[in-house]
C-alpha cells in the first residue's frame, strides 16, 4: 500500500506581494514561457470581460463568469501537454481557447448555436460539464483508458468547492484512484456555490484532506497564483505520467463575480470582502511579478491586450455571422443511427413550419 | 447450435465478442474474480486479464460515468449493473451524459457502450432485486433498449449491443436466466436490433410482449383452447419494430400487452398508443394491457399476485374476444 500522507494544509506560493518580497523562480520558465502565461491569462480576462458585456448587450445569453479564475486555468493548462485532456465545467468554458479553439465557437455555445458544439477530439477539450461533478467519473475513466492502451495522455478535471459535495466527485475520484488514473482532480474552491459559503458545504478544515480518503496526494495553492498554479499542476502532472496515480489540488480563490449574469450576489455576499479580493486578482498579481522582473513593460502589456481584444471581436463577429439553425438539426446527432420515426417526425415538423 | 441456457447464452456472447474485438472490455461488481453474481462473466478475466473484465469499486454511477471516458479513450464498455434497481444511481449519467454525449459533440464522437442488467420479479428475493426499470431507460434520449426473452436472442441481442455504434440498455430475464434452454448458433451470432421476433403466428388475437412476459403469453396462447393466438416478441423496446406491431395488428384486429412493469406509463402504454395512432380502424376492440400494478413490488410471498399470470393474460383475452 502507499502512504498516504496528510494532505498540505499551507498554501503554495511563487508570487510574492506588491513589493515583491517573496518571488520565487519557476523551475522551466523562461521569458517566453512567462509570456505566454501572460497571454493566456489576459485572453481569457478580455474573453471574460467581453462576454458580460455582450450578455448586457443581448448577444450572448446567461453567461457564467470566470473573473479572477484565469490563474487557475492558464496555470494548469500550461502544466499539459498538447495530448492531455482537459475536462471543464461551465466555469472553464473558454479554457479551449488556450488550445487554439476559435473564440467564435465558445461564444456560439452561449448563444445557443449548434457550431458552439465543438468536437472534443479536436482539442482534447471535453464538452462543457453543465451538472456538477458528473464530469470528474468521464475523467477518471478517460485517464484510465488511455492507460489501459499505453499512451502517456493524462487528464485534468476542474470543477468547484460545491462539487466536492456531490456523490459523482467522490465516485470519480475513488475510481482514479484505484485504477491509478493519471488524473489531476483540479478543484477550484472560490468559497462560494451560487450562495452558498463553503462552511455550509462541509465541516472538513480543507477540501485538500478528502484527498487522504482516496489515498491520493492532496495540496493546496493561492488559486490567484498563476505560477503556483502552474507548479503543482507540473508536480500531480509528472506523478501522473510515471505511473503515480491521481493528485487532488485544492486552488484556494475567492469570487468576485456573480455566479453568472443571471445572480446578485449583492444578497448574500460580504461585499467589502469583495473589494478587498478584487484588490489581489490574479492578472494584476501576475502582471505585477513580471514587471518586477523586468519581463513586462507597458508597450509589451498593451499590445498583448490589443491581441486578445482583437480575437474576442473577431470571434463575436464570426459567431453572430453564424446562419440561422436548420431544424434538420434536432434529429441529426442524437444518434449514429437513428430510427425510423425520426423521418416522419422531421417530414411532419417541415410541413407544420411551412 | 448448442442448447444452452440464458445466462450461458450471455457468457458465451461475452467471450466471442472479446475475442473478435480487443476494444471490448466489461466492468462492474464482482464481474472479474467472481464471474458477476449470475456468472455471465465467468472466465473473461482468466481468458482476456483483468483489465478486460475488471472489478470496478462499488458505485454504479462511477461505473458509468467512468464508461462515458473510457468510450473517449476508444475503449468499448460493457458495464453490469448487478441487479436493476441497483441500477438508478447510474441513471444520473445515463440520463445527464449517456443519452446526450454523442449529440453534444455534433455526431463526432461515438458513445458504444453497453448497459446490461438482469431484471424481474418472481426470483423470491429481497427488495429492489426484482425490478422492471425499462421505461426510464425507453424514455431517456440517445440510448436504445433490448429485452431478450430466449437464449439465442440473448446472445444475438447483446452482440448487437456491443457492435453498435450507440449506447444501448440490455435487460436480461433473470427469472428465465437458468430455467429456460434453447438453441444458440455457435460463434458470431448477432440478432440486429430493432426487429421483433413472432413467436408464435395466429389469428384471432395477438399478445405483444418482451423479455419474461413472452413465455407467460406462450403459456396464455397454449391455455386458450379454440383461439388462435398470435405471440409477437417485441424484442428491442427502441429502436421499436413498429411494422411488426402494425402488421400483427392489422392481421388479428385484437391486441393484448403485456407487461411486468408497474401500468402508469409503461412502455405498454406507448405501443397501446402508437395502435391508436395508426391502426385504429383495423382493431376490433379495445387495446387491453395486462401489467403490473402502480405499487411498489411486493414482498415475494406475494409477488405472484402483482406478476401478470397466465390467468390474468387468458381473461383478458376472454373479454376482448367477447367486446
Amino acid at each position: 500500500m502507499a502512504q498516504v500522507l496528510p494532505a498540505e494544509r499551507d498554501l503554495r506560493r511563487v508570487i510574492g506581494d506588491a513589493d515583491g518580497a517573496g518571488d520565487r523562480e519557476v523551475d522551466g520558465l523562461g521569458e517566453q514561457e512567462l509570456l505566454e502565461l501572460y497571454r493566456s491569462m489576459v485572453l481569457l480576462r478580455t474573453y471574460d470581460e467581453r462576454s458580460v458585456v455582450y450578455h448586457r448587450q443581448g448577444r450572448i445569453g446567461t453567461y457564467a463568469i470566470f473573473w479572477n479564475h484565469e490563474a487557475m486555468q492558464a496555470g494548469a493548462f500550461h502544466a499539459l501537454e498538447d495530448e492531455d485532456w482537459i475536462f471543464p465545467s461551465y466555469r472553464e468554458s473558454a479554457i479551449g481557447l488556450l488550445r487554439g479553439m476559435p473564440p467564435a465557437t465558445v461564444l456560439s455555445w452561449w448563444r445557443g448555436y449548434p457550431a458552439g458544439w465543438w468536437n472534443p477530439e479536436d482539442y482534447r477539450v471535453a464538452s462543457i460539464c453543465v451538472p456538477i461533478a458528473t464530469h470528474v467519473p468521464h475523467a477518471a475513466g478517460l485517464a484510465w483508458g488511455k492507460k489501459l492502451k499505453g499512451e502517456t495522455a493524462c487528464a485534468v478535471v476542474f470543477f468547484g468547492d460545491g462539487a466536492t459535495s456531490e456523490g459523482a466527485f467522490h465516485e470519480g475520484a475513488n475510481f482514479a484512484a484505484v485504477t491509478g488514473a493519471p488524473l489531476v482532480l483540479f478543484c477550484n474552491n472560490n468559497h462560494w456555490a451560487i450562495s452558498t459559503p463553503l462552511e455550509a458545504q462541509t465541516r472538513a478544515e480543507t477540501l485538500a484532506d478528502k484527498a487522504v480518503g482516496y489515498g491520493m496526494p492532496g495540496l493546496r495553492v493561492d488559486g490567484t497564483d498563476v505560477l503556483a498554479c502552474y507548479e503543482a499542476t507540473c508536480e500531480a502532472v509528472a506523478r501522473a505520467r510515471t505511473g503515480g496515480g491521481p493528485t487532488f489540488i485544492e486552488a484556494v480563490s475567492y469570487r468576485t463575480a456573480p455566479h453568472a449574469t443571471a445572480d446578485d450576489p449583492r444578497a448574500y455576499i460580504d461585499l467589502a470582502r469583495v473589494e478587498e479580493e478584487k484588490k489581489r486578482e490574479c492578472v494584476g498579481r501576475f502582471e505585477g511579478y513580471l514587471r518586477r522582473a523586468g519581463i513586462l513593460h507597458d508597450d509589451l502589456a498593451a499590445s498583448i491586450r490589443s491581441e486578445a481584444a482583437d480575437a474576442v471581436r473577431a470571434g463575436i463577429a464570426d459567431a453572430e455571422a453564424e446562419p440561422p439553425a436548420d431544424v434538420e438539426l434536432l434529429f441529426a446527432h442524437a444518434y449514429a443511427d437513428p430510427p425510423v420515426s425520426f423521418g416522419s417526425d422531421l417530414d411532419e415538423l417541415r410541413r407544420t413550419l411551412g | 447450435m448448442a442448447e444452452l441456457s440464458i445466462v450461458e447464452a450471455i457468457n458465451d456472447a461475452f467471450h466471442v465478442e472479446l475475442e473478435r474485438d480487443p476494444s471490448v472490455m466489461v466492468i462492474g461488481e464482482d464481474v472479474g474474480r467472481a464471474g458477476g453474481v449470475f456468472r455471465a462473466t465467468a472466465g473473461l478475466r482468466d481468458r482476456f486479464g483483468p483489465d478486460r473484465c475488471f472489478d470496478t469499486p462499488l458505485a454504479e454511477a462511477g461505473i458509468l460515468g467512468s464508461a462515458v471516458g473510457l468510450c473517449m479513450a476508444g475503449w468499448r464498455p460493457v458495464c453490469e449493473m448487478q441487479y436493476d434497481a441497483f441500477s438508478y444511481p447510474c441513471l444520473d449519467q445515463l440520463i445527464t451524459h449517456v443519452g446526450r454525449y454523442r449529440w453534444r459533440t455534433g455526431g463526432k464522437m461515438s458513445f458504444p457502450l453497453v448497459v446490461r442488467m438482469p431484471y424481474g420479479g418472481g426470483v423470491r428475493a429481497p427488495e429492489l432485486h426484482d425490478d422492471s426499470p425499462e421505461t426510464y431507460y425507453v424514455h431517456t434520449p440517445g440510448v436504445k433498449v433490448a429485452v431478450p426473452s430466449t437464449p439465442g436472442d440473448a446472445k444475438g441481442l447483446l452482440a448487437a449491443a456491443i457492435r453498435d455504434p450507440d449506447p444501448v440498455v440490455v435487460l436480461e430475464p433473470k427469472l428465465h436466466y437458468r430455467t429456460l434452454k434453447g438453441d444458440v448458433p455457435e460463434g458470431e451470432h448477432v440478432v440486429p436490433l430493432g426487429r421483433a421476433r413472432l413467436a408464435r403466428d395466429g389469428t384471432d388475437v395477438t399478445l405483444v410482449a418482451y423479455g419474461s412476459m413472452v413465455p407467460v403469453c406462450e403459456a396464455a396462447a397454449d391455455a386458450l383452447d379454440g383461439v388462435s393466438v398470435e405471440v409477437l416478441d417485441i424484442r428491442t423496446l427502441k429502436p421499436l419494430d413498429e411494422e411488426a406491431l402494425l402488421a400483427s395488428a392489422a392481421k388479428t384486429g385484437r391486441v393484448v400487452i403485456v407487461q411486468e412493469a408497474p401500468r402508469t406509463c409503461g412502455f405498454a402504454a406507448e405501443l397501446a398508443a402508437i395502435l391508436a395512432e395508426k391502426a385504429i380502424l383495423q382493431l376490433r376492440g379495445p387495446v387491453i394491457r395486462v401489467t403490473g400494478y402502480d405499487v411498489p413490488y411486493p414482498y415475494w410471498q406475494i409477488e405472484d399476485a402483482y406478476m401478470p399470470s397466465v390467468e390474468r393474460v387468458t381473461a383478458a383475452v376472454r373479454r376482448l374476444l367477447d367486446f
